[in-house]
């Protein structure tokens, strides 16, 4: 038997690492994605003091911290039992959606976008933010820096700090907003808007005009037929920060809606032995393996996941390219590549739905706080930007933590990722022929869920870095390739 | 002069912040080649391992020392690298990953992987470190007991604080550098003041407090005007080491701690029970306290180990708790 190992070296480094099994044939017999890295975070905030979980937890991801954050937040405030005051939950949204703005920019330009833009077939080294700039312009370039820019500072107005934020308190937030700073955001987010009709303009030229790209996003190496899991508000449209889950089945009919609360009557998760993640799947589905199918409890989560699982967009211009999407695509859309697009579809709505808040006067409101009641349990689910986000504390009567248990996005879609890599390199690899290509191919299998066990490469300046060892049954070295 | 960037158990933070910066870096590094920077470049282990000892002029470490991955990128950095610098809390003192020594490996994966709500795992199935499956053999990196700092690894020669660290701190390391103008070896490349120097609510706050009780952030809405240590809030701003323009305080919240120790007093947790201890008037007038009123003071303040060494718990006296056998 031969073994490809595919190192991305800055996941070897203790964040993931692919092998695929080749049979005697010479083709693909299995892949595994294996992420080397724990931290026991589940473990270490037992004993932790409920509010400080809001901070401590954001330190899990440093790319991600204000998905963290207001999970964290939002169980708070069902474990104690206290509803925030409106113009509270406007501002953890305001500044929700800063942080879409700043995160799915920097996924579709510094990471998953040059693919597209700049061409898969493109040398890996024009194959980045540069790239991007040469192809798109330099004015293109400015504004995805100043808008990604822009996401930090509204998080950072709001939250005290960009990364690691600290403003979120069960029962509200420590600050309000001043006009001042107000004026601010809505500058930005207005700019955020124009940045995010761009970015599809630009999508719509490069990829949807060209056959070949759209050809590659249909194809069957790239197409998985999952559930899909999101948030949705009390309409059924994509939802950031609340609402209830709901999850579609493959033929895009609903298949369960359920509060955060009673989300252990719907998602399990199982261990596997060669690897530090656990794999979660709908329970009333079942554990099948890695396989896809209405016969397999795999769920994706995340942009397209989102999409799918909402019937639409709760903003004017992002409803009107979530229903071009669709007319484009088919309902639902199972092409993992088709994540790029819903995610600027998102961007649009983020940045949409930030300049309506910005405008209600409410936002500027002095009472964002209301005190909390006796501790006990609660359940907080956001929408991070790579999918639904469970945090779930159980409090003690000092309000200590006692439990602990955090699903977070990309898990959600580890059975997925593993499978779409497994399908993309069963369809690139055949008779031992491994080449430069599949290596970008496979990677673009992976890198369109933009999973966080990769979360460095969102802001990588250049490529994710891949080696590709071919081994013969006896362990021998038979060829390297490196990009 | 050439420079690297590193990171081990960390969360990415680290990493946004040195990109926070990155017109300027363009301007400090404009005679600097990045030389490793594996979010970045395309540049393997192997060419790591091939340069000359001490060929990178500076190497930027982020995260703490989880695995026995993480401690050999240490040892290999530290032998490339002229000046090795620990960037940020978790590589400095540990960080919050370090609050994972109240526990060690086997408690670690009872929690995450046996006794967890969300799993159903009736065979106890735990990751191994080699395992056969069907096709193959697959292999993962050992995980410790305990989180290690980067000083207790290998030899330090700065460290620039804070989670993540401020930009005005990692510019002025990269302009001290660049000027070949660095302080003595161990230095911690922060102003020598506390958060309470910098903080705006300062000014307010008397020599002598009087906190008949300590409440929780949670529990009162505090006057945003006023010193938190004052309304009885825990603020770890006495003993921590400032260069954070206090920004939490200024968002309305007491700081945590992330900036480590001040200079004079290396154990950042004594530092602040002590603190307290002065504020609170018990050290002074101790005649005045019994000693069972210290501790139903001291008994108030839930969780210590939490709010004393949120982020300095492997770089304390303390380490690590000691497991029961």
């Amino acid at each position: 038997m031969r073994e490809v190992i595919i190192n991305p070296i800055t996941r070897l480094e203790g964040h993931g690492k692919i092998t695929i099994f080749l049979d005697e044939m010479g083709n693909v017999e299995n892949a595994y994605l294996q992420i080397p890295e724990l931290r026991g975070f589940e473990r270490f905030c037992v004993g932790r003091k409920a509010e400080d979980m809001p901070q401590i937890t954001s330190r899990i991801c440093g790319v991600c911290p204000v998905a963290h954050h207001y999970a964290g937040t939002k169980a708070l405030d069902a474990a104690f039992n206290v509803e925030p005051p409106s113009a509270a939950k406007k501002l953890r949204q305001l500044m929700y959606c800063a942080y879409i703005i700043y995160d799915h920019t920097l996924h579709f330009y510094y990471l998953g976008g040059p693919d597209f833009i700049v061409g898969p077939e493109a040398p890996p080294e024009k194959r980045n933010i540069l790239g991007v700039i040469e192809k798109a312009g330099l004015e293109i370039g400015k504004e995805v820096i100043r808008n990604r820019a822009y996401g930090q500072k509204i998080t950072e107005i709001i939250g005290g700090k960009a990364t690691h934020p600290v403003c979120g308190l069960p029962g509200g937030i420590s600050k309000s907003l001043n006009e001042e700073e107000r004026q601010e955001i809505e500058k930005m987010a207005t700019s955020c808007v124009e940045f995010a009709k761009l970015s599809l303009k630009l999508f719509h030229d490069i990829v949807l005009e060209n056959e070949k790209y759209v050809e590659m996003i249909k194809s069957n190496a790239y197409t998985l037929r999952t559930y899909y899991m999101g948030l949705v508000d009390e309409n059924n449209k994509v939802n950031f920060y609340d609402g209830k889950v709901r999850v579609a089945d493959p033929n895009g009919n609903e298949f369960l809606k359920f509060e955060p609360r009673n989300y252990l009557d719907h998602i399990a998760e199982r261990v596997e032995e060669w690897t530090y993640v656990k794999a979660p799947y709908l329970k009333k589905v079942g554990w099948k393996g890695f396989v896809d199918g209405t016969d397999s409890g795999a769920y994706r989560v995340g942009p397209l996941g989102r999409l799918n699982a909402a019937d639409g967009m709760a903003t004017p211009l992002a409803q009107k390219e979530y229903e071009l999407m669709y007319k484009t695509l088919g309902r639902p859309v199972h092409s993992t590549l088709a994540f790029h697009w819903a995610r600027l579809i998102e961007l649009l709505y983020a940045s949409e739905r930030a300049v309506e808040l910005c405008k209600d006067p409410e936002i500027t409101s002095t009472k964002v706080r209301n005190l909390p009641g006796k501790p006990g349990e609660g359940v907080g689910i956001v929408e991070a930007a790579r999918g639904t986000l469970i945090h779930h504390y159980v409090l003690d009567e000092d309000a200590l933590i006692k439990n602990v248990n955090l699903i977070v996005a990309t898990t959600n879609n580890y059975p997925s990722i593993c499978m779409s890599i497994r399908d993309a390199a069963k369809g690139l690899i055949h008779g031992n022929n491994v080449n430069q290509g599949l290596l970008n191919k496979v990677e673009m299998a992976f890198r369109a869920y933009d999973p966080c066990f990769a979360c460095a490469s969102h802001f990588a300046i250049g490529q994710m870095p891949f080696t590709l060892e071919i081994y013969n049954h006896e362990k021998k070295l038979l060829k390297t390739v490196q990009r | 002069m050439k420079l690297a960037f590193y990171w081990a158990a960390s969360c990415g933070g680290c990493e946004i912040s040195v990109l926070d910066i990155d017109e300027k870096i363009l301007e400090v590094t404009k005679s600097a080649d990045i030389v490793f920077w594996p979010v970045a470049m395309d540049i393997k282990y192997k060419d790591v391992q091939n340069m000359p000892d001490k060929y990178i002029d500076v190497c930027f470490f982020n995260g703490a020392i989880r695995t026995e991955e993480n401690e050999e990128m240490a040892k290999l950095l530290r032998q490339k690298s002229r000046i090795l610098i620990a960037y940020g809390a978790c590589s400095h003192l540990g960080g919050i990953p370090g609050l994972a020594n109240v526990a060690n490996r086997e408690e670690v994966f009872e929690k995450a992987y046996l006794k967890n709500v969300s799993t159903l795992n009736p065979k106890g199935v735990t990751p191994k470190t080699h395992v056969k499956v069907k096709e193959g053999e697959l292999d993962l990196p050992e995980f410790y007991d305990t989180v290690k700092t980067l000083a207790q690894t290998v030899d330090v020669d700065y460290y620039v604080p804070g989670c993540p660290p401020q930009v005005e701190l990692t510019i002025n390391a990269l302009e001290s550098i660049a000027k070949g103008e660095l302080p003595p070896k161990g230095s911690v490349l922060a102003p020598l003041k506390s958060v309470c120097d910098e903080c705006p609510l300062n000014p307010t706050k008397k020599d002598k407090i009087q906190i008949p009780e300590i409440h929780r952030i949670y529990e009162i809405i505090p006057d945003p005007n006023k010193c938190f240590i004052e309304q009885g809030i825990i603020c770890m701003g006495p003993a921590t080491r400032g260069g954070c323009n206090a920004r939490c305080i200024n968002a309305g919240m007491p700081c945590t701690g992330c900036g480590g120790p001040c200079p004079n007093s290396p154990e950042q947790g004594a530092a602040m029970m002590s603190a307290l201890a002065s504020l609170l008037g018990i050290e002074e007038e101790k005649e005045k306290y019994t000693e069972a009123d210290v501790e139903k003071l001291i008994a108030q303040i839930k969780d210590p180990l939490g709010t004393f060494y949120m982020y300095a718990l492997p770089s304390s006296i303390l380490k690590r708790k000691v497991m029961k056998k």
